[in-house]
């Protein structure tokens, strides 16, 4: 009882440490100043009154939202002495495998910038900064010449780093038994099974109501759809953060998707944040890095070319660019196992007082990085909105899908989930992929990466985002991974090589996500 | 009914003649006995031309109405509606109700148009009440964007009539005959591109009318960056949305040929405007296609033997409010991305089916009235036998039932068109 107290007054210290520092708390000193001159506010009761009048106003709840936003997004506390490297990643093996694919990513970047002779940043001519304000709204008409850019890294480079993580201190024996995990993942972390799956996505199941199978055109909406709709006004009326995560778990409806994820992601586009954004575009302005050219390039590869997101490409100018200056994200590698690169001033290698980040934001983009603002253009067509919710998905959920973690929703976890899920609950057509040279994660891998993105159809892809949100959690990306093999298991079967394996898993856009994840959670026989 | 059906076509495309093979069908040529003539706009013209004296009989099927173009000129189509108008207005119907500024509250859809050069005098006096204006000029016959441009200066006009072929205002020649629109210089715009909208009409019988919708339409966007500024008046990239010119521009791109579906415009517009003004638009496009096509029912010769499907170019303002920009007799069947090539596919697919009903030998006296089952991605649109009937609702297309009906407020219109319990 007491080592449970003790914890949470460190939670609590440790929130109202970072609430402290936030523009919510100048805005709660400012009402409660300002309320004084209220009558009903009395000097003998100032503080129950002052909180009375917080519950009412609504400003009860804008803290609450964002207690419950800290809470979700920040481990919590483990132990006092912990090191913030502890806080990253607890394992050590972890954490320095990450490091050495920092190494080798910012080799590149370095080689590349070396072979090209273009510096990492540079400061625009003031004519080139005119112009390019002047195009800020249509970058996409520019035709740069970006023959010589490569990408950094593409996702299977990533997964060969994976595959060849072993933890030091544990050895599992040299015969093989029916425990011998035949996947690409060797790693021993705890993963899920079905029966656990099955209890942490309840709301799943089915005997409870859908978005994405029960809205479907001949199911009459008086049985389902009419009653959520109703109830997610209710919960926007209410503007409580936690009530609408619970929410979104059924699915979102369309109309009311881009309230709800940004009262879940508790954005609320005050003039301050719409001036930082403005602020990030005069950096744009001002500096050219390198890594634009390599954002311009993933641009035109990727959602350019796409059926659905081409007509956006321009936004994705607008917060890719404006992303990689934020310095603000840098935030987030205190609970990521990745730390910002560092460069040193030219001539001043070495020495720490010239070092820098770089990118400002830390974050270097590889290919298809795009392809997690693109979706989010159906949904808000302010830059700004865009911009921010963009970049609160990403300190939350994207940048678990390209760091070496043992958390359960790192990447890695997801991969050894995907594996661990065919390998138990589908054994011959894991057993028979892998015979012919077709392990199944070579295929997933681009798929769990992406979030998905740019696979699946985007109506599709915003309901399994709506449940990353409601569950605070990837793992709903590896279970479908599995639920998506599993729905083309037949054809599966009688394939004899990996590039026919590909050929059936090529095209998942007319996949319909939320069948697929009932179907393979609820309905197997486990 | 014995015997395989005779197909004749001076279109050579891939999508129709791989629809007919896999029917089993038997090419001949228009000499012979044939069945069924998927034929261009000018044969249709000479077969039904009075000179020829060409009788269709019983088991013989076109794809044209021997008059479609009171429907798919521009000129005409403009005249239709205004008669039609003026019709209703003149029987007392609520449809033609005005508002305080003279303009119909649910027939005004068509940009305001004047034939060139008939109506000149009136243009002009148009033209000066609203002297920033921006207006289209398109030629009545032409397709593909050919002939278009746009003006905002009378001098321009002027200088056309000098510099065209024919001398002078008054020689008349059905040729040359153009139709000057106002502009819409606020369309709606996504990811600051303007785009249309083209959606597939078919239309089995005009007295009684039945028609379907194509339930994938695509939008087509321009690759360029829309600006309403003046100086990019001569740039048909921004302005006009044909595949046809779109593909010459440096940034086309062949994978998805700047085209999006339609469900894709209803979950973006969904997304960031909300339901009901979607339901409300989408409500409103077949609205003005019905009307369009009643408008021109008294007309048309419905001759028994003949279907047809229609590209119907619809543009959005960023009011949300549609515009019927003008009806396609022969939608191009040229494809130019692999998911149009199935989508033209299916489409001639369905209207095969719908048209040329088990795909037998055709007889002209039956009803017309295909089960359900064959529509494919066809939907009713308005089946005039089924909204006189009992049933208004079987006989219209309207969004997902269910809609709570409630207030719809702001706008009288939809107050009013509760009282309209069918669409007679």
């Amino acid at each position: 009882m007491l080592q449970e107290e003790s914890d949470l007054s460190l939670i609590i210290a440790q929130i109202v440490q970072k609430l402290k520092g936030s523009n919510l708390y100048t805005q709660l000193e400012r009402q409660a100043w300002a309320c004084l001159q209220r009558p009903e506010i009395r000097l003998e009761s100032l503080k129950e009154d002052i909180k009375e009048f917080f519950k009412i106003s609504g400003w009860e709840k804008k803290l609450q939202n964002a207690v419950y936003s800290e809470l979700n997004v920040y481990p919590l506390p483990s132990h006092p002495a912990a090191s913030p490297e502890h806080l990253k990643e607890p394992l050590v093996y972890m954490r320095k495998a990450q490091g050495s694919w920092e190494k080798r990513i910012l080799k590149s970047l370095n080689s590349m910038c070396t072979e090209l002779s273009i510096p990492l940043a540079r400061k625009r001519p003031l004519g080139e900064q005119k112009e390019l304000l002047s195009k800020w709204n249509e970058m996409g008409t520019d035709e740069p010449d970006l023959s010589h850019f490569r990408p950094v890294y593409a996702p299977k480079d990533f997964l060969e780093v994976l595959i060849n993580l072993r933890n030091p201190n544990y050895e599992n024996g040299d015969s093989i038994s029916f425990r011998t995990h035949l996947g690409l993942i060797q790693v021993p972390l705890k993963v899920k099974n079905i029966p656990e799956l099955k209890e942490c996505f309840v709301e799943l199941g089915l005997s409870t109501g859908q978005l994405g199978i029960d809205d479907a055109t001949q199911v009459p909406p008086e049985l389902f759809e009419n009653e959520h709709v109703r109830i997610g006004q209710k919960v926007l009326a209410q503007q409580d953060s936690a009530a609408a995560q619970q929410y979104v778990r059924q699915g979102s409806p369309t109309a009311l998707r881009a309230e709800l994820w940004a009262l879940i992601l508790n954005i609320s586009s005050q003039p301050e944040d719409i001036l930082y954004y403005e602020q990030l575009k005069t950096n744009v302005i001002q500096h050219d890095l390198l890594v634009d050219s390599l954002i311009y390039k993933d641009v035109k590869l990727t959602a350019s070319n796409d059926d659905y997101y081409f007509v956006f490409e321009d936004y994705l100018y607008q917060v890719l660019l404006c992303f990689s200056r934020d310095t603000s994200v840098l935030g987030h590698f205190a609970y990521n196992s990745a730390s910002p690169p560092k460069s040193y001033i030219r001539g001043k290698l070495g020495l720490e007082e010239y070092a820098v980040f770089y990118p400002p934001n830390g974050v270097i983009p590889f290919h298809g990085f795009s392809m997690y603002v693109a979706p989010l253009c159906f949904l808000y067509h302010e830059p700004y909105k865009l911009y921010q919710i963009f970049r609160e998905m990403y300190v939350r959920f994207f940048f678990r899908l390209h760091s070496i973690s043992s958390h359960p929703s790192g990447i890695v976890s997801l991969c050894l989930l995907f594996e661990t899920l065919l390998q138990t609950y589908l054994p011959q057509l894991f057993y028979h992929l892998r015979e012919i040279g077709a392990q199944p994660l070579r295929i997933s891998f681009k798929w769990m990466v992406r979030a998905f993105s740019g696979y699946l159809a985007t109506d599709q892809l915003l309901l399994l985002w709506d449940r990353i949100l409601g569950y605070n959690s990837l793992e709903i990306l590896a279970v479908l991974a599995a639920a998506v093999f599993a729905f083309r298991a037949v054809n599966l079967m009688e394939v004899t090589s990996l590039a026919a394996a590909e050929a059936v898993l090529a095209d998942l856009s007319t996949l319909k996500v939320m069948p697929l994840l009932q179907i393979f959670l609820f309905a197997t026989v486990t | 009914m014995a015997g395989k059906v005779k197909w004749v076509t001076d279109i050579e495309k891939s999508v129709l003649i791989n629809n007919f093979e896999k029917r089993g069908w038997v090419q001949v040529t228009e000499n012979e006995d044939w069945n069924f003539y998927w034929m261009s706009v000018q044969t249709i013209r000479n077969v039904f031309s009075v000179e020829t004296g060409y009788r269709l009989s019983d088991d013989q099927i076109v794809n044209h109405f021997p008059n479609h173009y009171e429907l798919t000129r521009k000129d005409l189509m403009v005249k239709n509606i205004r008669r039609y108008r003026k019709e209703l207005e003149k029987e007392g119907s609520p449809l033609a109700e005005k508002d305080e500024n003279g303009k119909y509250l649910y027939l005004d859809f068509v940009p305001v148009t004047y034939m060139l050069p008939a109506d000149y005098n009136l243009f002009v006096e148009e033209f000066r009440k609203s002297p920033s204006s921006t207006w289209i000029m398109k030629p009545c016959g032409k397709a593909q964007g050919r002939g278009i441009f746009l003006i905002n200066k009378l001098s321009q006009v002027k200088k056309w009539s000098r510099d065209s072929k024919t001398s002078s205002f008054m020689t008349q020649s059905t040729k040359e005959a153009y139709v000057i629109s106002l502009y819409i210089n606020n369309p709606l715009l996504i990811g600051g591109r303007k785009f249309d909208l083209r959606l597939y009409v078919l239309v089995s019988t005009y007295r009684p009318l039945r028609c379907y919708m194509y339930k994938l339409g695509f939008c087509r966007f321009c690759t360029v960056k829309y600006t309403p500024s003046t100086s990019e008046l001569d740039n048909m990239f921004v302005h006009l949305t044909n595949v046809a010119i779109q593909k010459h521009g440096e940034d086309y791109n062949h994978i998805h040929g700047g085209k999006w579906t339609v469900s894709n415009l209803r979950l973006y517009l969904e997304s960031t405007r909300g339901r009901e003004v979607t339901t409300r638009l989408f409500d409103e496009i077949h609205w003005i296609i019905v009307q369009s096509l009643k408008a021109v029912a008294p007309v048309m010769n419905n001759d028994k033997h003949c279907f047809e499907c229609y590209g119907y170019d619809i543009i959005i303002d960023d009011k949300l409010k549609p515009w019927l920009i003008e009806v396609n007799a022969s939608p191009s069947l040229t494809s130019s991305t692999a998911n149009d090539r199935i989508l033209k596919y299916n489409l001639i697919n369905d209207t095969l089916n719908i048209a040329v009903p088990n795909g037998e030998i055709p007889d002209c006296k039956w009803n017309k009235s295909p089960p359900k089952e064959v529509l494919g991605n066809y939907e009713i649109l308005y089946d005039e036998e089924l909204a006189q009937g009992d049933g208004a609702e079987r006989g219209e297309l309207r969004s997902r039932p269910g809609q709570t009906p409630g207030p719809r407020g702001s706008r009288s219109r939809d107050s009013s068109r509760s009282v309209l319990t069918t669409w007679k």
